[in-house]
C-alpha cells in the first residue's frame, strides 16, 4: 500500500520510452531512470524531479535505443493489404444499411469540404502567375485626423507617397502605380464601345508580368495620352486590323495606342480592359492641387518591386520617416504607410478601397470553420457507427489475433477500411460538388471571381483529402478494436467495453439535434421573411413596370419611339428606382423654425410618375407638364414631411400652398402623398420623402407594360434601344424583380441556411440511427426475456425509443427558445416592417425533425421488438 | 567499427567496469566515475559508451535481480571479456611506453 503513495515518474513519459525503446534495451534504460527518478526526489521537488525524468526519456533518443522498423511485418503489412481491401469490400457488401449510411452521411461533408478546398486552391492561386510574385508589395495607408484614427488600412496610397518612394527611396527596383479610374466611352471613326481601366507608370509591365504583345514595354505608358489596350478590346474595337499606332477618342482627347497587352488572367486581382499612362494626369490635373497632396489617399494604389532577399525593416523604416516629414504638409493629419505582400491580398485581411473584389480572409475562415465542423462531426459518426458494430466485428478481431495478427495488423486493417469506405465517399461527394459548385458561386457576387475549375493538382488534393478524412474517422475505432483481448472477446462477447463514452455519445446527439433544428427553423424564418419583403405592400404599385436604365441618352427620342409600341401603357421619367436601396438626400429647412432642419430624402419625376406608380395623393395636385429648364417651384411631400416638420398641423388639407425651404429653394407644396416605403422595405431609414419635378437628365424611363407575349416585346424593345445608342446594352428590368434583388442578400443567407440546415440534419440522423442501432443490439437478450416474461411490444417500443425522445426534447428545449430569443430580441429590433414570429414557423422546424427521428427511432426498434425472443435466447 | 582501439571516456568507463568487479552496472558506474573524475558524468554518455563497449565484444552484460529502488526493473550487470582486458592492458602498455621516453618528467613540472 506504501508504494501507492509514492510519487511515480509521468506516465506518458514512462510510455513514450517504451514505444520508442528497443524491448532488450528497454528494462535497464527504465531502471535507470527510476533510480535516479527516486534520488533526484531526496534533494529536490516532485516537480523538478519529473521535469529530469522527461529531459532524460527525451536525451534517451538515440540511434541504437530506437526499435529498428521490422522488415518482415512491413512486408506483412504489405501482403496483408490486399486482403484488407478485399474484407472490407466484403463488409461493406455484407452490411449495406451501415455502409450506405457511412458513404452518404462522409460523402455530404466531404462534398463541403472539396469545395472549401478547391476554394482555397483558388485563392491561393490569385496573382501568382506574375513572375516576381513573391517580390511585389503594395503600400497601405492608415488615415488619423486628430484622434480620429481609422481601424483598418487601405489599400490605396498618395500619389505623392507613391511618386516619393519611387523617386527617392533606395534599394527597390521600382514602383508600379495605378490611379483610380479611367472609364468612358471610347470611340475610333464611328464605332463606340464602353471600356474601363486605370491610369497606370511605365513600371506596371516591369514589375507585373502583364505581357505585351506589340509595343515596347518600357516606353508603352510613359508618353502623355498613350493608352495600352487589352487584345480583347482592341479586337471589339478593330476587328482584325493591326490597332497599334491608332488614335482613339475618349471624352473628348486623342489617345495613341503604344500597345496591346495578353488578356488579364482570371486569376489577377487588378483587372482591366485599358492603362493610361499615368503622365497625362500631370496635363489634365496641372491645376489641382490637391492631385498631389499628402491626404489625397484614396485613389492610387502602389506596388513596390523589391530586389531579392530585400529587408522589409529598414524600407518600413524608410516609409515611417517619409510620413513624419510629409505629415507636416497637411493640419492635424497623419498617414501611416505599410507593406503588404502581392500574394496575401486575395485572401488576406479586408482592406477598403481596393482595386478589384476580393474575398478576404473572413469569408475564408467562416466558410473554413463551418466545414470543419461539419466534417469532424461526419467523421464521429462514423466512429461512433463502427463501435456501435463493435459487437460483432469483435469476433472477427478476436480470431484474427488468435491466428496472429498484431495490434499493428488490425489497426490498419480497420484504417485500410475506413480509407476504402472514405474513397467511395469521394466519389458520391465529387458528384455532389459539381451540383454545388454553380449555386455556391451565384450565392454571393464577390464569389464569382471563383472558378472552382478542376486541375489535376486539384483531383489529387482531393484524393489527398479523403485519406485523411478516412485515417481521422477510422483511427479511434481502429484503436478500439486493436485494443481487444482475444482470449475475453471469444469466450464471452458481453465483455467487450463498448459502454465507456455513452454519455458523450449522448451529449453529441443532442448537440447534433440542437444545430438541426436552428438551422431549419431559422431558415424557415428568414424564408418567410423573405417573401413577405418582396410583395411588401410598399405604398404604390410595381405591378407591370419595366424600369430602363437610360445611361446618358436623351430620354425624349426613347419615350417618343417607345409610346408608338401597342403594349407600351405609359411611360414615366425618373432621378431613380425606389424601394430597391437607393437614396439621394437633400436639406430640407422648418418652415415654422428657422434654426430647425433636417435631411430629407427626394426623387424627381416628371409629371406621369405618380399616377403610372398609383401613387395616392392625399391633398392637393400633381405637378402639371412642365420644361425642364425652368425654375423649380413646387414639390409634392408625404405625410411623415408634414409630422416631422410639424407643416400646418400635419392637416393635409391645409398643407398646401406652404412654403419649405429645400436645397436653398422656396418650394411650394403643391401635394401630399400617402407614405411610401422609400429605401428599402427592411430598412428603417427613408420615411421623409419629397418628390421633385424632374430637372437634370432623368435617369430611368419608367415603362408600363401589357404585354401578351413578353420575349418578343422585350425583342421589340431592345431593337429600338439599341437604334438610339448602339454602344450600350440595353439594361431594362421589371420593378418586381429589381425589389426581389434588392434582397439577393437574404436570399442568399436563406440558401446557405436551406443547405447547411439539410446538411446538418443528414448528419445527425445518421448518428442518431448509430446510436439506436447500437443500444437496440447491447440490449436484445434483455428484450427477449422480457417478452418472454410477457411484455407487449408496445411497451418494448415505449422502453427502447424512451431514452432518444428524451434527448431530442432536451435538444428542442435547448434550440427553440435560442431561436425565438435570437430573432426577437436580437435581429427584429433592427429590421424595420418584418413578418411577425409565428409559433407555427418555430415548431413546422421542429416537428419535421422529430419526425424523421422518429422513422429512425421506430424503425429499429420495432424490427428489435418484434424479433423472436427464442431465437436469441437460443443461441447464447 | 574503428577497431579495439579505445577512445579517452570509452577507456575510463572500461577501468571503472573491471573495478567494480561484480557491481557494475549503469548507474553504479556513472556514480564511481563522477566520484574519481571530478567530473559531472551524464548517464546517458555512460549508457551509449556501454553499448559501444558491448557492440565491439569488449564488455558483456547479464541481468540481475530486480529491486525496489528501480521500479521492479532488474539490473544490467557488466563485466570485462577477454578482448577487454587485452585491449586495456594494451592501452597501458602504449602509455608506458610513451613515459618511458620523457626523462625526468615529472620533476620538471613540479
Amino acid at each position: 500500500m506504501k508504494k501507492q503513495k509514492d510519487p511515480h515518474p509521468p506516465r506518458w513519459a514512462q510510455r513514450l520510452l517504451a514505444w520508442y525503446c528497443k524491448p532488450e534495451l528497454l528494462e535497464d534504460l527504465e531502471g535507470d531512470l527510476n533510480e535516479y527518478f527516486r534520488r533526484n526526489l531526496k534533494n529536490k521537488s516532485i516537480a523538478r524531479a519529473r521535469i529530469i525524468y522527461v529531459i532524460d526519456v527525451l536525451k534517451f533518443f538515440r540511434l541504437y535505443t530506437i526499435r529498428k522498423p521490422e522488415f518482415i511485418n512491413l512486408l506483412i503489412h504489405f501482403i496483408m493489404l490486399v486482403s484488407y481491401i478485399k474484407t472490407s469490400g466484403r463488409n461493406i457488401v455484407r452490411n449495406k444499411l451501415f455502409s450506405s449510411i457511412n458513404i452518404v452521411g462522409l460523402s455530404i461533408s466531404m462534398s463541403v469540404g472539396l469545395i472549401m478546398i478547391s476554394m482555397l486552391w483558388d485563392l491561393f492561386s490569385y496573382d501568382r502567375f506574375h513572375e516576381n510574385h513573391d517580390r511585389i508589395y503594395r503600400i497601405i495607408s492608415k488615415y488619423q485626423f486628430l484622434d480620429h484614427k481609422d481601424n483598418s488600412f487601405m489599400a490605396t496610397t498618395s500619389l505623392k507617397a507613391a511618386k516619393a518612394i519611387k523617386e527617392e527611396f533606395s534599394g527597390i527596383e521600382d514602383v508600379a502605380i495605378f490611379g483610380w479610374a479611367f472609364n468612358g466611352d471610347v470611340s475610333y471613326n464611328d464605332k463606340t464601345i464602353p471600356l474601363s481601366g486605370f491610369w497606370a507608370n511605365e513600371a506596371v509591365f516591369k514589375v507585373f508580368s502583364f505581357e505585351l504583345l506589340q509595343g515596347n514595354p518600357a516606353t508603352a505608358l510613359k508618353q502623355p495620352f498613350a493608352i495600352v489596350l487589352t487584345e480583347k478590346s482592341a479586337k471589339k474595337m478593330f476587328g482584325d486590323v493591326d490597332a497599334l499606332g491608332k488614335t482613339i477618342n475618349l471624352k473628348d482627347k486623342q489617345y495613341t495606342i503604344t500597345g496591346i497587352v495578353k488578356d488579364v488572367p482570371t486569376f489577377s486581382h487588378i483587372k482591366f480592359d485599358m492603362l493610361t499612362s499615368l503622365s497625362t494626369r500631370e496635363v489634365l490635373e496641372k491645376n489641382n492641387k490637391h492631385e498631389m497632396a499628402w491626404n489625397n489617399i484614396w485613389s492610387t494604389w502602389a506596388y513596390v518591386l523589391m530586389p531579392p532577399r530585400a529587408d522589409l525593416n529598414t524600407f518600413q523604416q524608410e516609409l515611417n520617416k517619409l510620413s513624419e516629414r510629409e505629415d507636416k504638409t497637411i493640419k492635424h493629419t497623419h498617414i501611416q504607410l505599410a507593406l503588404q505582400p502581392l500574394t496575401n491580398i486575395m485572401a488576406g485581411e479586408n482592406l477598403n478601397n481596393q482595386i478589384g473584389t476580393t474575398i478576404g480572409s473572413t469569408v475564408v475562415w467562416i466558410l473554413g470553420s463551418l466545414s470543419f465542423i461539419v466534417i469532424l462531426s461526419a467523421c464521429f459518426n462514423y466512429t461512433n457507427l463502427s463501435i456501435a458494430r463493435s459487437l460483432r466485428r469483435s469476433r472477427e478481431v478476436g480470431i484474427r489475433k488468435s491466428i496472429g495478427a498484431l495490434k499493428s495488423h488490425v489497426v490498419s486493417q480497420f484504417i485500410v477500411e475506413s480509407v476504402f469506405i472514405s474513397l467511395l465517399a469521394l466519389l458520391v461527394a465529387f458528384g455532389l460538388f459539381l451540383v454545388i459548385r454553380p449555386h455556391f458561386i451565384s450565392l454571393e457576387s464577390s464569389l464569382q471571381m471563383l472558378k472552382l475549375q478542376l486541375t489535376p493538382a486539384l483531383v489529387l488534393l482531393f484524393i489527398l483529402f479523403a485519406i485523411m478524412v478516412g485515417v481521422l474517422a477510422g483511427l479511434f475505432p481502429a484503436l478500439f478494436f486493436s485494443r481487444i483481448n482475444a482470449v475475453q472477446v471469444l469466450k464471452n462477447l458481453g465483455s467487450v467495453p463498448v459502454l465507456k463514452g455513452l454519455t458523450l455519445r449522448k451529449v453529441l446527439i443532442v448537440f447534433q439535434y440542437s444545430l438541426s433544428i436552428i438551422a431549419i427553423t431559422a431558415t424557415l424564418i428568414i424564408y418567410k421573411q423573405y417573401k413577405h419583403f418582396i410583395s411588401f405592400d410598399l405604398g404604390f404599385s410595381t405591378a407591370n413596370i419595366l424600369n430602363i436604365s437610360l445611361k446618358d441618352n436623351k430620354a425624349e427620342l426613347l419615350i417618343k419611339e417607345l409610346s408608338e409600341l401597342p403594349e407600351v401603357k405609359g411611360i414615366s421619367q425618373s432621378l431613380l428606382v425606389t424601394s430597391v436601396g437607393n437614396y439621394w438626400g437633400v436639406h430640407m429647412k422648418n418652415p415654422n423654425n428657422p434654426t430647425d432642419s433636417a435631411g430629407v430624402y427626394y426623387n424627381s419625376v416628371d409629371e406621369n410618375y405618380l399616377p403610372l406608380h398609383n401613387h395616392e395623393l392625399i391633398a392637393g395636385n400633381n405637378f402639371t407638364a412642365n420644361t425642364q429648364d425652368s425654375i423649380e417651384t413646387e414639390v409634392i411631400v408625404n405625410q411623415h414631411v408634414l409630422k416631422r416638420f410639424n407643416i400646418a398641423e400635419q392637416n393635409p388639407a391645409k398643407a398646401i400652398g406652404e412654403v419649405v425651404k429645400v436645397d436653398g429653394k422656396d418650394l411650394r407644396i403643391i401635394g401630399v402623398i400617402k407614405n411610401f416605403e422609400y429605401g428599402k422595405v427592411n430598412n428603417n431609414s427613408g420615411k421623409e420623402v419629397i418628390i421633385r419635378y424632374l430637372k437634370e437628365k432623368p435617369r430611368h424611363l419608367n415603362v408600363k407594360i401589357l404585354s401578351a407575349d413578353w420575349p418578343a416585346t422585350y425583342a421589340e424593345l431592345e431593337a429600338i434601344w439599341k437604334k438610339i445608342d448602339p454602344v450600350h446594352p440595353f439594361e431594362a428590368k421589371f420593378y418586381d424583380d429589381q425589389i426581389e434583388e434588392a434582397f439577393n442578400g437574404l436570399k442568399a443567407a436563406m440558401k446557405l441556411g436551406g443547405f447547411l440546415a439539410v446538411l446538418v440534419i443528414c448528419i445527425a440522423s445518421v448518428g442518431l440511427l448509430g446510436m439506436v442501432i447500437f443500444t437496440t443490439e447491447t440490449r436484445l437478450k434483455e428484450i427477449s426475456i422480457r417478452k418472454v416474461m410477457g411484455a407487449s411490444e408496445r411497451g418494448l417500443l415505449y422502453l427502447l425509443s424512451k431514452s432518444f425522445l428524451t434527448l431530442l426534447l432536451i435538444a428542442a428545449s435547448i434550440a427553440l427558445p435560442l431561436i425565438y430569443f435570437f430573432f426577437q430580441q436580437v435581429l427584429f429590433p433592427e429590421i424595420a416592417n418584418h413578418a411577425p414570429l409565428n409559433l407555427s414557423e418555430l415548431f413546422v422546424g421542429v416537428i419535421a425533425v422529430l419526425l424523421l427521428a422518429l422513422v429512425i427511432i421506430g424503425t429499429q426498434t420495432f424490427k428489435v421488438a418484434r424479433t423472436n425472443p427464442a431465437e436469441i435466447l437460443k443461441s447464447e | 567499427m574503428k577497431g579495439s582501439n579505445l577512445g579517452e571516456f570509452e577507456e575510463l568507463v572500461l577501468l571503472t567496469v573491471a573495478a567494480l568487479v561484480n557491481d557494475a552496472y549503469s548507474v553504479g558506474i556513472c556514480d564511481e566515475l563522477t566520484k574519481y573524475t571530478g567530473r559531472e558524468v551524464k548517464l546517458g554518455v555512460v549508457h551509449a559508451v556501454l553499448n559501444r563497449l558491448e557492440d565491439k565484444g569488449l564488455v558483456k552484460s547479464s541481468l540481475g535481480e530486480a529491486t525496489n529502488v528501480r521500479g521492479g526493473k532488474r539490473k544490467r550487470y557488466y563485466t570485462v571479456t577477454n578482448a577487454g582486458k587485452a585491449s586495456l592492458l594494451k592501452a597501458k602498455e602504449v602509455r608506458d611506453q610513451l613515459w618511458s621516453l620523457i626523462p625526468d618528467f615529472g620533476f620538471k613540472a613540479i
